[in-house]
């Protein structure tokens, strides 16, 4: 029986306990225990990070190039599988260059700096019952606040750099990371709200004790924070920041060499970052119903992961981008008053289900369905309401959009 | 040294609170004010947290509420700051402090 | 305070955020002094957490470092012609002899005024306690708060909308 093997070094189920086993029978002062522990945990979280980067960018490219009727890279080593190699091997040949009236020193801390958020978040997230390196009371919160270290970061990047596409992509960026954050804070607040708790480990293990996941109650604040993800990682249709094709490449333009791979893997793993928040939040995190007690936890969670991930890079093989105007718009007039009634509507539910001490079987359901029945209501409805699909074909621009080019390009227009 | 008590706090806030109103006075770009401003409001919440932290009292966590608080004046103040710098930008193409001198004799 | 890792915390984050501080006056050019004043609110950010105030600290990160901080990147960036310089007016002398005298006087009050009992225990928790105070006791000052913030806002929109009649973008 599975239960047998609790807290025994070879319980694999949970990767904490060998190493908890290791630093025990070393004997050591408790401070450097404390630190020993934490160093191995980073240390097991960052090879984690960049295995899985180093997967993933062959993953995508191969994916995509499916979607796209396309063969993908296919020439270095069986199927192409050493190319993510390659491309780092490549970057690190590169020559450095800083750009003539750069400015150095904030030039060079660009991608150190861009890459901390991306990495820190990892910190809250349980990977297993007692895999987590930081078990804060404020998770929800630290992850969100972590995440908009990003903003600066970006300005930082762009500003550095003395050149204009790169510090108007960095504009663009800092005015979709900001609104979008509003987003992501509302929709996580929901959740918050519901649970009761902002510690990601009483997140995963309510679901785990009602047997739901939080997607099931409510999806469209499941939606509003992968969309808002979507923005904070730069992926198609949300990439106007770094829109190839106006931008030369984003606000990493003049960096090139490793500095650049910085960038790229720090994408990848802010993606990853959302996926995880995404996975513990409403995915139900390590647990499986009950399954977790065969399955090692840690398993689990990165099988979640992986799939909400790949989500973002099926849309990016297959949505065109959105332009600014678009995306601000979706972000102020269409996503910001859903995501308000969200909350009111979560709120006003919880109080319901407390004010009349329903049993959980009927309470849960019952708030499942009237929040997904709401939820594709109001799209709909708002969507009607702000002009889009009044049935007047398919060129027609959206009358929200108008509007909104005028607030923010007033006297010139965006496109 | 081997042990932290609420003076250090208590320095800590001092001189962040010296450095703001040093910078809120000398500086001539109208930016450098406000980050003056920003960081007296900084070092308040400092001594706020580390009273409430130290202090026997009924109500301990009062102190971080008042820190929510100036947290949220902060905020709304850096917003109008910015409108009127630009403003200012608007009108006087400059936010040289310096310059701002159409009321003086 | 007298574990190890807390005072060991405590010195490098003071270190951090009175020398950026520092910095920030003291760097001439102005983007370089916002880069300081992050760095700067990080430290406070660590301060709060070596004094167990854990909700006020993720709070600092977010508003400090996601909002301000930007806000005022946005003031630098909206007034391209203005300098980027970040150097003194003629004040300079009289505000550093005042700064240091507000400091001396300050560090010396800390050190002579007994503070009463001590607490000898951190806080728990406390995201949940400040939740029940905000909407209980301090109802009032929260509304008025929430005012503040929606009169701050249309304030500055109004104040940077551009003049006359609106015309129509096409």
């Amino acid at each position: 029986m599975p239960i047998l093997l609790r807290g025994e070094w070879y319980d694999l189920r949970d990767l904490a306990n060998p190493v908890r086993e290791l630093i025990d029978g070393l004997g050591l002062v408790s401070e450097v225990d404390y630190v020993l522990w934490s160093l191995i945990a980073s240390l097991a979280i960052l090879t984690w990070l960049v295995l899985s980067v180093l997967a993933f960018i062959w993953i995508e490219r191969r994916v995509v190039a499916r979607m796209q009727n396309r063969k993908g890279p296919n020439r270095v080593g069986p199927a192409g599988l050493l190319q993510p190699v390659a491309d780092a091997l490549k970057l690190l040949l590169k020559e450095a260059i800083t750009t003539r009236g750069a400015d150095r020193l904030l030039f060079w801390l660009g991608p150190v700096i861009i890459f901390i958020p991306t990495i820190v978040v990892f910190a809250v997230v349980p990977f297993g019952e007692s895999m987590v390196l930081a078990d804060l009371n404020v998770g929800v919160l630290f992850m969100i606040a972590v995440a908009g270290i990003m903003t600066p970061a970006v300005f930082l990047a762009g500003w550095s750099s003395n050149n204009k596409y790169a510090m108007l992509a960095a504009m663009r960026t800092i005015a979709m990371l900001i609104s979008y954050e509003i987003i992501q804070v509302l929709a996580l607040l929901a959740a918050v709200i519901f649970i009761g708790s902002m510690n990601l480990q009483t997140i995963v293990s309510w679901q785990d004790e009602y047997n739901t996941w939080l997607i099931f109650i409510m999806p469209l604040a499941l939606v509003a924070y992968l969309v808002a993800g979507a923005v904070e990682i730069n992926r198609s249709p949300m990439d106007i920041s770094e829109a190839e094709s106006e931008l030369a490449a984003g606000y990493h333009t003049e960096y090139g060499g490793i500095k650049f791979g910085f960038f790229y893997q720090a994408e990848y793993l802010a993606g990853f970052a959302i996926a995880a928040s995404a996975t513990t939040l409403f995915f139900g995190g390590w647990t499986l119903w009950g399954l977790e007690e065969w399955i090692p936890g840690w398993l689990i969670f990165l099988g979640k992961l992986y799939a909400v991930f790949f989500v973002y890079i099926w849309s990016r093989g297959t949505l065109p981008r959105l332009r600014i105007d678009q995306l601000m718009t979706f972000a102020w007039k269409f996503m910001l008053p859903l995501m308000i009634l969200n909350v009111l509507l979560v709120a006003a539910e919880v109080v319901i289900w407390e004010e009349t001490g329903a049993s959980r079987n009927v309470a849960l359901p019952a708030i499942g369905a009237v929040n997904a029945a709401l939820a594709a209501v109001l799209v709909i409805g708002w969507a009607r309401f702000l002009g889009h699909g009044s049935g007047r074909g398919r060129g027609y621009s959206a009358t929200l959009t108008r509007e909104v080019g005028k607030i923010y390009y007033t006297g010139a227009e965006a496109s | 040294m081997d042990s932290i008590e609420l003076e250090h706090f208590l320095v800590v806030g001092a001189l962040l609170f010296a450095v703001g109103l040093y910078m809120a006075l000398a500086k001539k770009n109208f930016v450098g004010v406000l980050i003056g401003i920003e960081l007296m409001f900084n070092a308040a919440n400092l001594t706020f947290i580390s009273f409430s932290r130290f202090v026997e009292s009924a109500e301990p966590l009062s102190g971080h509420v008042f820190v929510v608080f100036v947290i949220t004046v902060a905020a709304a103040e850096a917003a109008v700051a910015l409108a009127l710098a630009v403003l200012l930008y608007r009108l006087r193409d400059t936010i040289d402090v310096d310059r701002m001198d159409l009321l003086k004799w | 305070m007298e574990d190890t890792g807390t005072v060991v915390a405590f010195w490098i984050f003071a270190a951090i955020t009175v020398g950026a501080a520092i910095g920030v006056a003291a760097v001439r050019n102005l983007i370089h002094s916002v880069a300081l004043l992050i760095v700067t609110f990080a430290g406070l950010a660590g301060l709060y957490i070596t004094l167990s105030a854990d909700f006020i600290a993720v709070v600092q990160v977010l508003i400090y470092i996601g909002a301000i901080a930007i806000l005022i990147i946005f003031a630098i960036v909206l007034t391209p012609r203005a300098g980027r310089h970040n150097q003194e007016s003629f004040m300079l002398l009289p505000a550093l002899a005042l700064a240091a005298l507000v400091a001396g006087t300050m560090i010396f009050v800390a050190f002579d005024t007994n503070w009463g009992a001590q607490r000898s225990e951190g806080f728990e928790g406390t995201a949940t306690a400040i939740g029940d105070l905000l909407l209980d006791r301090y109802a009032l000052p929260f509304e008025i708060a929430s005012v503040l913030l929606l009169s701050a806002i249309v304030g500055a929109i109004l104040l940077v909308r551009p003049e006359g009649p609106e015309e129509e973008a096409e």
